[in-house]
Formats: C-alpha cells, structure tokens, sequence
C-alpha cells in the first residue's frame, strides 16, 4: 500500500504537526511575557527586565550570552521560579475542581489552535492540525469553554476575591459572546464557508479581507463598498477578543488592582503558570483567528504557497517555511498590538463592559449582518 | 442640599470613544519610541551607575571611626556614642593605656569597638554626641554580608573605612 495515502502518513504528520505546533506555540507564549514586561516598560518610561542572559560561563564560555536588549533568559528563569515553587493547596478549597479548573482553562485554549491554518503546505502535507469545515464555529465553542476554568477556579477557592473574579468573568462572558459571534456572519456571508484553510484561500485570491487590495487587484465598487461593514465587524470582533482573552482593558476577572490577581488569588507554582500561560496561549490563538479572518493568515503578497515545485530558485518546502514565518509574524505583531492596548487603555468597569456589549456593539452587529447582506445583494460582484 | 453632578456634554467623537483610544495608543507608542531610541533617562542601572557623585555632603551612610594626624585612633572608649544609640548597635570594651605609652595622657582606648550594621539606624547620634571626633558617619551605603557576622563591623574594618580626619577637635578649638 502507498504509505503517502495510508493512516499512519496521517497519524505521523498530524502528530509531528502537534508537537511542532505547541513547541512554537509554548515558546512564543513564554517570550510574550518578556514581550510583556519590556513593552510595559519602555512604555512606562522604565528598563524592564535587562539582566537575565543565558549562563553560558557554566559550559565553559568566557562570557554569559546577552544579546540585543538583553534579558532574553528571564523567560528560561520564570519557567524554573515557577516548576520549583511550592505547590500549595490551601485547606478550604474544593479539591476537585480546585485542580480541573487550570487544566480546563490551558486545554481548551490549546485545542482551539487545531483548526488554525498555520501555513500552506510542506512537502504536499496541509500546514492545519484538523482541516474541519466546522472552523471557526468549533473556535467559538471551545474558547466559550475556556472561561469554565476561570468560574471553577472563582469558585472552588473559596475565597472572597477569587469568587468575585469569577462573577465578574460569567458576566462578561455573557456581554461579549453574543456580538463577537454576530460580528464574524458578516464574514460567512462574504466567505460563503465555515472552513478556515478554505477561507484563507478565498483571501489568497480575492487580496485579504481588511485590505482587499493587497493582492494587486482592480477594486470594484462592492469592494469598496463592502470594507466598511467588514471593518466594523473587525472593531467589534477585535474588542470581543480582547474581552474573550482577559485583557486589559477587559481583564475584570484578574483585576490586580482590585481583585488582588482575581481568580488565580489561592493558585501558587505550576498551576498559576497554568493560568497564566492559558491566558497568552489565548492571545496567540485569539490572534490567529483575527489573522486568518481578517488578515489573509500565512498570505503575504508576492510570496506563493508551498505547493509550487520552484520560485526565485528556491523549492517549493522553503517557501513553505516562509509562509509559516509569516503566519507567526503576523500573530506576534499582533500580540505587541494586545500589549500595546493594554499599557494604553484603563481598564472598563463591569457595567460599562456590559453596556458596551449589549447596547452598542449587539445592535451594531446585528445591522451590520443587514447591511452585508444587503450590499451582496444590491452589488454583486 | 441635593447636589446634580454636572455631567458634560459629550460630542460624537467623544462618545464614540475610539478617537480617544487612537490618541492613547500615539501618546504610549511616542514614549515606547523614545524609550527605544534612548533618548528617556530616568532609570539608573544600578550596579553600574551609582549615585554617589551627586551625595549631598550632610549624606549619612555607615559610622566609622578615623585616625588624626599622628595615626592614632581619636576614639578615647567615653562610651557616650555607645549609651546613646538608639538601637543599641554600638558595642565598646575600654582598655587602659598604659604610662610609658606614646600617648599616655589619653588614659583609655577601646580593645573592642563593635557597630552591628543589622541594628544601625544610621541616624547619627554617636557622631554628634562623641567629644572627639572620632566618629564619623561617611558615605558608605552598600553595606553586604553574607552572615550576620560578617555584618558587624570591628574596629579595624571601623577605621579602614574612616580613614584619616585632619585638624583640631573642635572641643579644644579655641576659635570654636
């Protein structure tokens, strides 16, 4: 039998597409933070963390390596802090969920980038974990899920702040569900499918969604007309994303200054890091969504897709490689955009994140997917 | 009285609130950008920058003890520095001096002078109330240790850090 075709091809290069997937992701999880901290800084008017190099003396080097701005170790050196530290489970808690809570609120993040297209093909193998039509959909439901975690966690520390981030993260899970998931029908309308890789594509050829003339095509007045309930629905589902992934200015449920850390108050040691990478690890795939909605995902114009045998004396699998380059540029771009509202916007009070969501942005919405469907309708293309 | 809280009237840029936001994020991005270029100085990287040119000269860092002219310690074991601290960090053993000695007339030297650097509160009363001189609280600030022994002070590390302080004691200072 061909082993191009059988299962374990399949199985094979789903799980080195896995591995690969969640080192790269992990790793920019951890340099986020030191993104984090250093943007925050500088924005700030501070050095931020500059120390921290890697050890090379300890193997025989003359000197420790610290490259460009340094402290490109202090990530190394928060993930050692955090395994060794105590792991300490306070008496009143509710063990079960007191435990299931962390491991909900990484899991479900994690498993929404299957379905993320992170490159166009390598060697003829799809550059996705799970090519599902349902896409974006099985997105929506996953990330809904992740919020659980932080309830669980509200709630089974049984303790006065964490019970109030939880509250505070149930009420805002309700204000911006609903018109982040009406925000994206407009897309469906233009996209015509659910399928992730597939609507990449469509961007592929009809120039990306948000800047519809990258692709060096001739606009015409649907176009034209179509990019102001498209960038509306960018607004929205952007604001939605930042309200999804905790962050300022929507992380209520942490809200450090109030809350002393919120939810994660009775977590210490790994299962805080949990907490905390699940919450950049949903950066990185609310970004990717935004990227691949939005932004032509891995496209960058002039650059072609993995499948061709040769360009510019290149082969086909480099330019591959390139592609996936640019999907993960794009993402970390993006990330320093989350970091960059952060440190600039206060955070929104709870009423006022509700009222945002239910009377502005779920009536904006649900016009928008009118007024979508109605240029479709009266300017075809 | 009731009181109505003015409420101001907003206008459509206002209340659409993402000109604002745009504003923020040009405001954070010019000092990101400063910061980037270096042209914002307000950190000091302390190891390697430090702070100790510009010391005021009142600067109260540790208590040391210094020597005079002829390179006698001026400490004469009074033991007023050592009733007055208030956290007790001072610990002096007074020694007689004996009379064929250079500088017999003295009378008493201290075998032992013990300043606890965990206790000290750098406040300066030992160096106001000694009627010699010979307390001084210099510059010093860093003072590490990696024991609680290695944190209190004798009396050699006491002088190596005071140094010598020349001229008369203001006691015996005529013009004073």
């Amino acid at each position: 039998m061909d082993f191009v075709n059988s299962i374990w091809f399949l199985i094979l290069t789903t799980l080195a597409k896995s591995v690969g997937l969640l080192g790269v992701v992990l790793g920019m999880v951890s340099y986020s933070v030191y993104a984090e901290r250093r943007v925050s800084a500088f924005i700030q008017d501070r050095i931020g963390p500059n120390r921290v190099g890697f050890p090379t003396s300890l193997l025989g080097f003359k000197k420790d390596f610290s490259p460009i701005l340094g402290g490109l170790g202090q990530p190394i050196a928060d993930a050692v802090k955090l395994l060794l530290k105590e792991d300490f489970t306070p008496a009143h808690v509710n063990k079960f969920y007191y435990w299931l809570a962390p491991a909900l609120g990484i899991s479900s993040v994690i498993v929404t980038l299957s379905v993320i297209p992170f490159g166009s093909t390598l060697f003829g193998v799809p550059m996705v974990i799970a090519n599902i039509d349902v896409g974006i959909l099985f997105v929506f439901a996953l990330s809904s899920l992740g919020v659980y975690g932080i309830v669980l966690a509200g709630w089974s520390a049984n303790s006065k702040y964490p019970f109030l981030g939880g509250i505070r993260a149930t009420s805002q899970m309700i204000s911006y569900e609903l018109s982040m998931g009406l925000s994206v029908i407009p897309l469906f309308l233009i996209y015509g499918k659910l399928n992730l890789s597939q609507i990449v594509e469509w961007q592929v050829t009809n120039g990306w969604l948000l800047l519809p003339f990258t692709n060096g095509h001739i606009p015409h007045l649907s176009t034209i007309l179509l990019w102001i309930p498209i960038f509306i629905s960018f607004i929205i589902f952007t604001t939605s994303m930042f309200a999804e992934t905790n962050r300022a200015p929507f992380d209520l449920p942490e809200a450090e200054t109030e809350l002393v850390g919120g939810y994660n108050t009775e977590y210490s040691s790994m299962k805080f890091a949990l907490f905390f990478l699940g919450e950049y690890a949903a950066m990185i795939a609310g970004s990717s969504i935004v990227i691949t909605l939005f932004l032509g995902g891995w496209h960058l114009p002039g650059i072609p897709d993995g499948s061709i045998a040769s360009y510019l004396g290149l082969p086909g699998w480099a330019w591959g490689l390139v592609n996936i380059a640019v999907f993960f540029a794009k993402v970390f771009s993006f990330i320093i955009f989350f970091i960059w509202v952060r440190w600039t916007v206060p955070r929104f009070r709870y009423d006022q994140l509700m009222r945002l969501g239910w009377i502005s942005f779920f009536i904006i919405a649900v016009a928008n997917i009118f007024l979508t469907a109605g240029i479709l309708m009266f300017f075809p293309n | 009285m009731a009181y109505t809280v003015p409420r101001p009237k907003l206008t459509l840029a206002e209340k659409l609130y993402l000109p604002a936001i745009v504003k923020g994020l040009i405001l954070t991005f010019a000092h990101f950008k400063k910061m980037l270029q270096g042209r914002t100085h307000v950190s000091m990287q302390y190891p390697e920058e430090k702070w100790d040119s510009s010391l005021p000269e009142y600067y109260r860092g540790a208590p040391t003890l210094v020597t005079d002219t002829f390179g006698r310690e001026r400490c004469v074991a009074c033991q007023l520095c050592e009733f007055i601290c208030p956290p007790r960090a001072i610990t002096i053993s007074p020694g007689e001096i004996t009379p064929e000695d250079k500088f017999a007339k003295v009378e008493k030297y201290p075998k032992e002078f013990k300043i606890d650097m965990i206790r000290c509160i750098y406040c300066g009363m030992c160096e106001e109330v000694c009627p010699e001189q010979a307390i001084f609280l210099r510059k010093d600030y860093a003072i590490t240790g990696l024991t609680r022994a290695d944190m209190v002070h004798d009396k050699k590390k006491l002088l190596e850090l005071g140094g010598v302080m020349d001229g008369v004691v203001h006691k015996w200072n005529p013009l004073k």
